[in-house]
C-alpha cells in the first residue's frame, strides 16, 4: 500500500539538496547565528526617569536564577526516569536558558558596566561575557537554584517552587515600565505556566503514588524548603526595580503564590514542612552574591570551555 | 503466483502494519528499526557530554535542543518499531542487555568541543546518506518516520557545520580544535556505512525487499564525494593521504578505514562500549521508582 501523500521522488531530491546546500549562507538558523543580538529589534531606550544601574541588576538577578537552574535542569538529559521526561526537562531547561540570554543581555545593554572587560578584540557578546566570566559571588541568583538534584524528586520539588514563585512575579513584571523586561515576561508567563503545571503533576503524582515515591518527595520538599522564605525576602535589588517601575517586588506577591502552592499540597495531601529558612550570612544571601558551595563547582564546569578561550568565537 | 507481499514489494509500494508479511521480513525490519532506535538514544550521550560545558548561551541552546530532538527521534522510531509487534520496553531492554545493537559511532568519546561540531557535519552527514533512501524504504511507518527524522537530521548537520565554520573564524587554537577532531572522526565516520559489500552478509536480502536501497559501498563513496568539497569550503584537511579525485570514475578513490577496529568496537570492545551501556542502565535503574509510582498513580485514579 502506498500512501498518496508523499512523493517519494520530491523527499529524496529535497534531502540530497539539503546536504548539497551546506554551504549556502541563509539566515534560518535556529536561536540566530553567532553575532546576532538576541535583543534585535526590540526598543531597548530605558526610560528617562529609570536608574539604569537599578534595571540592570535587576535584569541580571532573575537572568540569574533562569542560568542557574536551567544548567541544574539540564543535567537530566538522557538521565530522565522516560523518554518523554527526557524531553519535557530539556524543554524547561531551554525556556529558561532563552529567558536567561534575553535577560543578561538586557542587563548589559542597561548597564555596560556589568559585563566583565576581556581583551580587546574579543568576539565574546555582552550576555556571553556576563554568563561565562563572572565568579559565583558576582551571580545574584537566589539558593534555591544551586544544588545539584539527587533524584527527579528534587527536580520536581524545584521546579515547582520556582515556578509558582517566578510565575506571581512575572505575570506582574509584564507591565514593567521597560519595554524589554515587559516583552520577556509576556514571553516567559507561558513558559512557566507549563513548567507549573508539568511539576505539579509530579508533584501529585510521586505523593500518592508508591510509599517509596512520596518518601522520596516528602525528602525533596525537606530539602528545599528552608530556600522558599529568602524567595520572599524584599532585596534591595528588587525594591529598587519595583519603585521605578520596571520591577516587581516579591513580597508583595507572596500571599497568593502561598495560596496556589497550598492547591498543591492539598491535593498531593501533603502538610507544609515545619522547618525554618537557611540563615543568611552577616545578612547576605544570594541576591547579595552570597551563595551555597555548589554554586562555584557548578561555574567552573560551565565557564571551563569559555574562559579557556576569551577571544574563541563561537 | 508471488504473493500480495512481493507483487507490493515488485511495485515498490509501502507494507503496512496490517499487511500480511513474512516472518523473516518482520523480524529483519525489528532488528533495524530497534538499531536506529538505540542509536538515537545512545546517541544523546557523546554530545550530551558538552552541554554543560557549551561555551555561549546561544550554543548551548542550540546543542540542548540538538539532543533533544535525538529522544525524539528515538521516540518515533520505537513508534514504528511497535506496529510491528514488539514493546518500547522489551526494545529497551534488549538495548540494555547488549541483545540489540546501536550504532558503534557513538562508541567513540568527544573530547573537545569541535567534536560537537564534527558529529554534526561528519556523523550526522554520514547518517543523512544512510537514511535519506531509507525515506522510501518498503515498510510504512519505517519510511515515514524517516522522513521527518532526516528534516531534522539536515537541519543538525547544517548547525554543526556552522560551528565549526565559526571555529575556523576564531582563533589558532580553535582552527587547531577543529582539524584534531576532524582528524579523530573521519575514519570512524566512514566505517557508519558498515563494512565492505563483500563482507555484508544481510545486505543482498534487504535490498531484494526493499528495506534497504543502496549497498554500503555505494552510500559510502557518496559521502566520500559530498564531503570532499566541504572540507575544503572549511579549510580542514582530510586525514587520508589516498584521497584524491579520479577524473575516469567522476569520483574520488580513498583509503580504508580500519576494519579490525571496526570490529573490535563492534564486538563491544570500543573506547565507550561499557560507559555507554552502563549509562543507559543507571538511568533506567534509578528512573524504576518513578515509573513505578506513575503507574501506582494511573491505578489509584482508575479506582477513584
Amino acid at each position: 500500500m502506498t500512501d498518496p501523500t508523499i512523493d517519494l521522488h520530491d523527499v529524496d531530491s529535497e534531502h540530497d539538496s539539503a546536504y548539497a546546500g551546506l554551504q549556502v549562507n541563509d539566515s534560518h538558523w535556529a536561536f540566530g547565528t553567532s553575532f546576532e543580538d538576541p535583543l534585535a529589534g526590540v526598543d531597548t531606550t530605558v526610560p528617562d526617569d529609570v536608574d539604569a544601574a537599578v534595571l540592570g541588576r535587576y535584569a541580571m538577578a532573575l537572568g540569574d536564577d533562569a542560568l542557574v537552574l536551567s544548567q541544574r535542569i539540564s543535567e537530566w538529559c538522557s538521565r530522565a526516569p522516560d523518554l518523554e521526561d527526557d524531553i519535557a526537562l530539556a524543554n524547561v531547561a531551554l525556556d529558561l536558558l532563552g529567558q536567561a540570554r534575553l535577560l543578561l543581555a538586557r542587563a548589559a545593554k542597561a548597564d555596560p558596566s556589568l559585563a566583565p572587560v576581556l581583551p580587546e578584540g574579543s568576539p565574546v557578546p555582552p550576555e556571553d561575557a556576563l554568563a561565562y566570566f563572572r565568579d559565583a559571588h558576582e551571580l545574584l541568583n537566589v539558593r534555591l537554584v544551586e544544588a545539584a538534584d539527587e533524584d527527579f524528586a528534587d527536580a520536581v520539588v524545584r521546579i515547582l517552587l520556582f515556578s509558582v514563585w517566578r510565575l506571581e512575579v512575572w505575570q506582574r513584571l509584564v507591565a514593567s515600565r521597560d519595554a524589554v523586561l515587559a516583552a520577556v515576561a509576556a514571553k516567559g508567563v507561558k513558559e512557566l505556566t507549563y513548567h507549573r503545571d508539568y511539576a505539579a503533576r509530579w508533584f501529585v503524582t510521586l505523593a500518592l503514588g508508591t510509599t517509596e515515591s512520596r518518601g522520596r518527595l516528602e525528602a525533596a520538599l525537606l530539602r528545599a524548603w528552608p530556600l522558599w522564605p529568602e524567595l520572599w525576602a524584599a532585596h534591595p535589588i528588587d525594591v529598587a526595580a519595583s519603585r521605578q517601575g520596571v520591577g516587581v517586588d516579591p513580597s508583595t506577591v507572596r500571599e497568593s503564590a502561598e495560596e496556589v502552592l497550598d492547591r498543591v499540597l492539598a491535593t498531593a495531601e501533603v502538610a507544609r514542612p515545619e522547618v525554618p529558612g537557611l540563615a543568611a550570612v552577616a545578612g547576605r544571601t544570594g541576591r547579595d552574591g552570597l551563595h551555597t558551595e555548589a554554586l562555584s563547582r557548578m561555574l567552573a564546569e560551565m565557564q571551563s570551555v569559555a574562559r579557556a578561550h576569551p577571544e574563541g568565537a563561537w | 503466483m508471488a504473493s500480495v507481499f512481493e507483487q507490493t514489494i515488485a511495485r515498490n509500494e509501502r507494507i503496512e502494519p496490517r499487511d500480511e508479511m513474512p516472518d523473516a521480513y518482520r523480524a529483519t525490519l525489528v532488528r533495524q528499526i530497534a538499531q536506529h532506535a538505540h542509536s538515537e538514544i545512545i546517541g544523546m550521550q557523546p554530545e550530551g557530554n558538552w552541554i554543560s560545558r557549551a561555551p555561549s548561551l546561544r550554543r548551548k541552546l542550540v546543542l540542548l535542543a540538538k539532543v533533544q530532538d535525538e529522544a525524539g527521534h528515538g521516540l518515533y522510531l520505537y513508534s514504528a518499531a511497535e506496529t510491528l509487534g514488539v514493546s518500547r520496553d522489551e526494545l529497551d531492554e534488549m538495548l540494555r542487555t547488549g541483545r540489540q545493537k546501536y550504532s558503534s559511532i557513538f562508541n567513540y568519546p568527544t573530547l573537545t568541543y569541535a567534536d560537537v561540531g564534527t558529529i554534526g557535519w561528519l556523523v550526522d552527514g554520514a547518517a543523512i546518506c544512510n537514511q535519506v533512501p531509507l525515506c522510501r524504504t518498503s515498510y510504512g511507518p519505517y519510511g515515514r518516520a524517516m522522513i521527518r527524522i532526516c528534516k531534522e537530521e539536515s537541519f543538525h548537520q547544517r548547525q554543526g557545520y556552522e560551528l565549526l565554520m565559526t571555529m575556523m573564524g576564531g582563533t589558532d587554537a580553535q582552527r587547531a580544535m577543529v582539524q584534531e577532531s576532524v582528524d579523530r572522526f573521519w575514519w570512524p565516520a566512514l566505517m557508519m556505512f558498515g563494512p565492505p559489500d563483500d563482507d555484508s552478509p544481510n545486505t543482498a536480502q534487504s535490498m531484494a525487499w526493499g528495506i534497504k536501497r543502496n549497498t554500503n559501498d555505494e552510500l559510502r563513496q557518496k559521502f566520500v564525494d559530498m564531503t570532499v568539497p566541504q572540507a575544503k569550503a572549511l579549510g580542514v584537511t582530510l586525514p587520508d593521504p589516498d584521497l584524491v579525485w579520479n577524473e575516469e570514475r567522476g569520483a574520488h578513490d580513498f583509503g580504508q578505514p580500519d576494519w579490525e577496529e571496526f570490529w573490535q568496537v563492534v564486538k563491544g570492545n570500543g573506547p565507550c562500549n561499557a560507559q555507554r551501556l552502563a549509562h543507559r542502565r543507571r538511568a533506567h535503574d534509578e528512573g524504576a521508582w518513578v515509573r513505578e509510582a506513575a503507574s501506582a498513580y494511573a491505578a489509584r485514579s482508575q479506582h477513584d
